[in-house]
């Protein structure tokens, strides 16, 4: 192998050093317009009145649009469904593009100003009068679902969107729980959090009469949903009539998967005024209007027997979903949360209940890990504190409960209580390197010796195991998605034998032009240079399902795998054509198609040639090298590992100090060390930061007080160590590369282990929880 | 300096900036006289009239087309628009157009002489600085006022330089790397 399994550069990244990369807001399209949205200031309010004419007599105002005028077209839809308990269908109101009677949160689109420029369209903003008669709101959800709450929807009693369970029935579970020697419980709040991508979302509808073609410019995940679900379920324009495009997109997290209200605005408003409308976020819109992340008040019980073998897990958790559903909200406390609740361990009893709850705040959906991290910090601040509480020590208690060694292929996949088998794993091995790292055993006597001295410190652990590589359609569908979740791949292979390849895939920093390309080159045997990766077009690239749930290379990558598998399928009858021989003795290694046990031989260069100038070719077969593959995976992908932090709490301070930290992740086989380093590193930042720095903050009237990098803390470049991190590999035996994916592990991990490290710091104090984030003024409190 | 811009770094700058910006943003349009500036970008002579309000960062991005200036927040708080006036990293969302008169701007696309990366921008690559490439062009004209102030920073002087900018997809790791090499391979 020439490039997989090496730390390429990457083919990106001279555009992005040299200010040449080209995102959504860098796109100037003549006679382009520019559009603000008016936001609602309230979380619940009457809207009583608009009046615009003041706006639209002002020079250089194009239109302004309120909901009224949007009362023709859909609003945005829901694409994943869950039952309530009794089977009735989850509660799904309504989600205007702009509302026009009653806005239910802070950042709410009310109307739209479209001018000659962004500086007009804001400052006649200003003149456009709304009447509001503010309602009372309820922001929190477990405030939200007490009697006498104020509704976000009148027909979602008790502002109940759905409840839904998982795992063995409640009464075989509380039945373990009563055997149990010791029950370790914890009430938890997993903070909502904001993605904060640094490029704020951005939008340009572009409506060409001739033709009758939309153009959406969008800074999207997923440009083929989002086509998929404008067309056809919020503005009924054939889906043939509308292109999307998402050029370089800068960070997501998440944030840039779902289909937004703006992205369906500007595309209906460029129709309408038959001009191209461009809208970009304000960083305090990005704060008011990506979906937000997490949001949880569980209840977990973990039991133990005497020895420490977990014998059950019971779990109740209130997710948060906002005001309106987002693309994916349902499914993420849902089949993302409860199916991880068997972490690592053998725990024979689960049973896990969720309910999700309507509130007047921003809609919460997939953030980084989506449900992983909030299963794992459950499961693995139980972990500790059982530790503590039983004196045991936490990687002890670890080993003693981990599933055993499994490889998918000899032994079989591990069925886990909570609808999930996992494909393969080795959960002792990434625990003792990550031991190995710390040097555990020094790093106790370290602590012991800086007690006496006053000085506060403190190790957490947290194992972790994540479902990536969404999913199999079939089961996804049984389970309430209303999309398949597979991935297109197309390689076309050039006359000259260069070669173009389109995925469905989207990167928006995952290297994909890089990743895919080593991929490609290697098992076509050319050169890195001759392969070009094609993403984020919906005209170029057929289908997909776009990139989240660390599912890229795992399930996209597979994709371009079955379409090079055909296309060294058919130059393999090309070659054996020009070789005189039969097809069965031909075999393709590095680049050429060579008869077995001879030096006759023909390059891929040449068999391309062939197949498109086809003067001297086999009988009955088409011309062109071109093929295009769905991949459908058979199971998720399960990395897991193994995250290990150590802090100094200030005594006088409260202020938390990351001191190392250290992870062990295996996410099956590595394409790019490099990249896939870059990717735990992040995740690694973005989960420290919710248990130290981040967290939104709604008051009681649903205000998000919070809203601006000036409020919300997220981790800088001198508020994290350098990371030390290893891998081992256990490779995915259910997908030709072998691959697990990597996005999202870092987030997964990262935040129990700070936060059970600082817990371990303070136990002289006899403190067993502090909420998220761990702010000095917090800490402090807690040890006075 | 002129007054009215700082410097990248210091994180309590904010509040005021955001203050100015209110202030410059909310009267209506026709109320603001276009002034004429003129200034160098990258080498090449400017001159110009732009509206009184306009922000550096917007001049550059929509009347000039240097998009590599990126603009990632409304409070100064998030780096990615840093370029450097006058060989000092500054915030080009701070700063008026109208304040560069005079002034001798770098934007990343300055940066590459001769078709080549400047150390900083090999670095980046080398060391697999960046993924998603918004906040790059911020972070590396940071790095390029902070090695001309400190040609050989340790770790932790590397990590206070760069807390004025927002990362969210690197967790910093590698752009501590990067800088590092493109210091040792500036010294060498």
């Amino acid at each position: 192998m020439t490039y997989i399994g090496k730390s390429v550069k990457r083919v990106e990244d001279v555009r992005f050093l040299t200010g040449k990369g080209r995102y959504t807001d860098d796109i100037k399209l003549p006679g382009m317009t520019h559009a603000y949205i008016i936001r609602s200031p309230y979380a619940h309010a009457k809207i009583k009145s608009i009046d615009t004419s003041a706006a639209e007599a002002m020079d250089g105002v194009v239109a302004v649009f309120t909901g009224k005028d949007v009362a023709g077209v859909n609003g945005v839809p829901c694409g994943w469904q869950v039952n309530f308990k009794n089977g009735d269908t989850m509660k799904e109101p309504p989600h205007p593009l702009l509302v026009a009677d009653v806005v239910k949160h802070v950042g709410d689109n009310v109307a739209m100003v479209i001018a000659e420029s962004k500086e007009i369209a804001k400052d006649a903003a200003e003149l456009v009068d709304i009447d509001y008669e503010e309602l009372d709101a309820v922001a929190d959800a477990a405030k939200a679902v007490k009697d006498g709450a104020p509704l976000v929807h009148p027909d979602a009693p008790k502002n109940m969107c759905f409840d839904w369970e998982l795992g063995n029935p409640k009464e075989e579970v509380d039945a373990a729980m009563e055997s149990a020697h010791h029950i370790t419980k914890l009430e938890f709040i997993n903070q909502r959090v904001i993605p904060n991508a640094i490029e704020p979302r951005a939008a340009i509808g572009h409506y060409e009469s001739a033709g009758d073609k939309h153009t959406l410019y969008t800074t999207s995940q997923n440009p083929h949903l989002t086509r998929l679900l404008m067309s056809a379920f919020v503005l009924g324009i054939p889906e043939h009539r509308v292109r999307v495009v998402a050029p370089d997109v800068g960070g997501g997290f998440g944030s840039k998967i779902f289909h937004y209200a703006e992205e369906a605005l500007v595309t209906w408003a460029s129709r309408q005024l038959n001009r191209p409308v461009k809208w970009t976020a304000e960083r305090s819109e990005s704060f008011m209007t990506d979906a937000h992340g997490r949001d949880h008040v569980s209840t977990a019980e973990m039991g133990f027997d005497a020895e420490g073998n977990v014998v059950g897990l019971r779990v109740k958790t209130l997710a948060n979903l906002g005001a309106y559903l987002s693309t994916f909200a349902p499914c993420v406390p849902t089949w993302l949360h409860g199916t991880l609740l068997q972490g690592l361990y053998t725990t024979p009893k689960i049973n896990v209940d969720v309910t999700g709850v309507f509130t007047h705040t921003t809609p919460v959906d997939a953030y980084r890990g989506a449900g992983r991290p909030e299963a794992t910090y459950l499961l693995e601040r139980l972990m500790d504190t059982a530790a503590l509480e039983m004196k045991m020590d936490p990687a002890e208690l670890r080993l003693k409960n981990f599933i055993p060694a499994f490889d998918g292929v000899e032994q079989e996949g591990y069925m886990t209580q909570v609808a999930l088998q996992y494909d393969s794993g080795n959960y002792h091995k990434v625990l003792e390197r990550a031991l190995e790292m710390v040097g555990y055993e020094d790093f106790r006597k370290e602590q012991a010796a800086a007690r006496e001295n006053g000085k506060l410190l403190g190790i957490g652990f947290s194992t972790y195991i994540e479902a990536c590589g969404i999913a199999p359609s079939a089961v996804v569908g049984a389970l309430g998605a209303r999309a398949g979740l597979y991935e297109v791949g197309q390689v076309r292979v050039q006359p000259t034998g260069k070669v173009s390849v389109y995925t469905g895939a989207h990167s928006h920093g995952q290297g994909h032009e890089t990743t895919f390309a080593q991929v490609v080159a290697d098992k076509l045997g050319i050169a890195l240079d001759d392969v070009e990766i094609v993403h984020g077009d919906s005209e170029s690239v057929a289908f997909g399902m776009g990139t989240y749930g660390s599912r890229s290379l795992a399930v996209g990558g597979s994709a371009i795998v079955k379409s090079i598998e055909k296309i060294i399928e058919k130059g393999t009858k090309i070659a054996a054509h020009k070789l005189e021989a039969a097809e069965g003795d031909i075999e393709f290694s590095e680049g050429k198609f060579t008869v077995k046990g001879t030096d006759k031989s023909i390059g891929f260069g040449d068999v391309a040639l062939t197949a498109y100038v086809p003067h001297d070719y086999p009988a009955g077969l088409e011309p062109g090298l071109d093929f295009s593959s769905f991949y459908d995976p058979a199971n998720f992908t399960y990395p897991f590992g193994a995250h290990i932090a150590v802090v100094e709490v200030d005594k006088d301070t409260g202020k938390v100090s990351l001191k190392r930290f250290i992870a062990v992740d295996d996410v099956g086989n590595v394409i790019n060390p490099m990249i896939v380093d870059g990717q735990i590193h992040g995740g690694l930042a973005q989960g420290i930061g919710q248990a130290m720095f981040e967290g939104a903050i709604y008051d009681e009237d649903g205000q998000l007080i919070n809203g601006s990098y000036m409020d919300y803390t997220m981790p800088r470049a001198d508020d994290l160590p350098s990371f030390e991190i290893d891998r081992t590999v256990t490779p995915c035996p259910h997908n030709p590369l072998g691959v697990k994916g990597a996005g999202e592990a870092g987030a997964i991990g990262s935040t129990p282990a700070v936060v059970n490290a600082v817990m371990d710091a303070l136990s002289p104090f006899g403190i067993k929880d502090i909420e998220m984030p761990l702010t000095p003024e917090r800490v402090w409190r807690a040890m006075q | 300096m002129k007054p009215g811009f700082a410097t990248t770094g210091s994180s309590n700058l904010g509040q005021g900036l955001h203050c100015i910006k209110i202030f410059f943003l909310t009267p209506k349009s026709g109320d603001f006289m276009s002034v004429k500036i003129n200034l160098t970008i990258n080498g090449k002579s400017y001159s110009d009239e732009v509206d009184s309000r306009t922000l550096l960062a917007y001049y550059l991005r929509d009347k000039l087309g240097l998009t590599g200036t990126h603009i990632g927040c409304d409070t100064s708080s998030c780096g990615a628009c840093t370029i450097l006036v006058d060989g000092k990293a500054v915030k080009s969302c701070t700063m008026l157009a109208a304040q560069a008169d005079g002034a001798n701007v770098t934007t990343i696309e300055g940066l590459a002489q001769n078709g080549n990366l400047h150390p900083i921008q090999e670095g980046f690559k080398e060391k697999h600085g960046l993924q998603c490439g918004f906040c790059t062009p911020g972070m590396v004209m940071l790095a390029a006022d902070l090695l001309d102030r400190n040609p050989n920073p340790n770790e932790q002087e590397i990590r206070h330089a760069l807390e004025g900018n927002y990362c969210r997809c690197t967790g910093y790791h590698n752009i501590v790397e990067s800088i590092k090499y493109a210091a040792d391979k500036m010294n060498a």
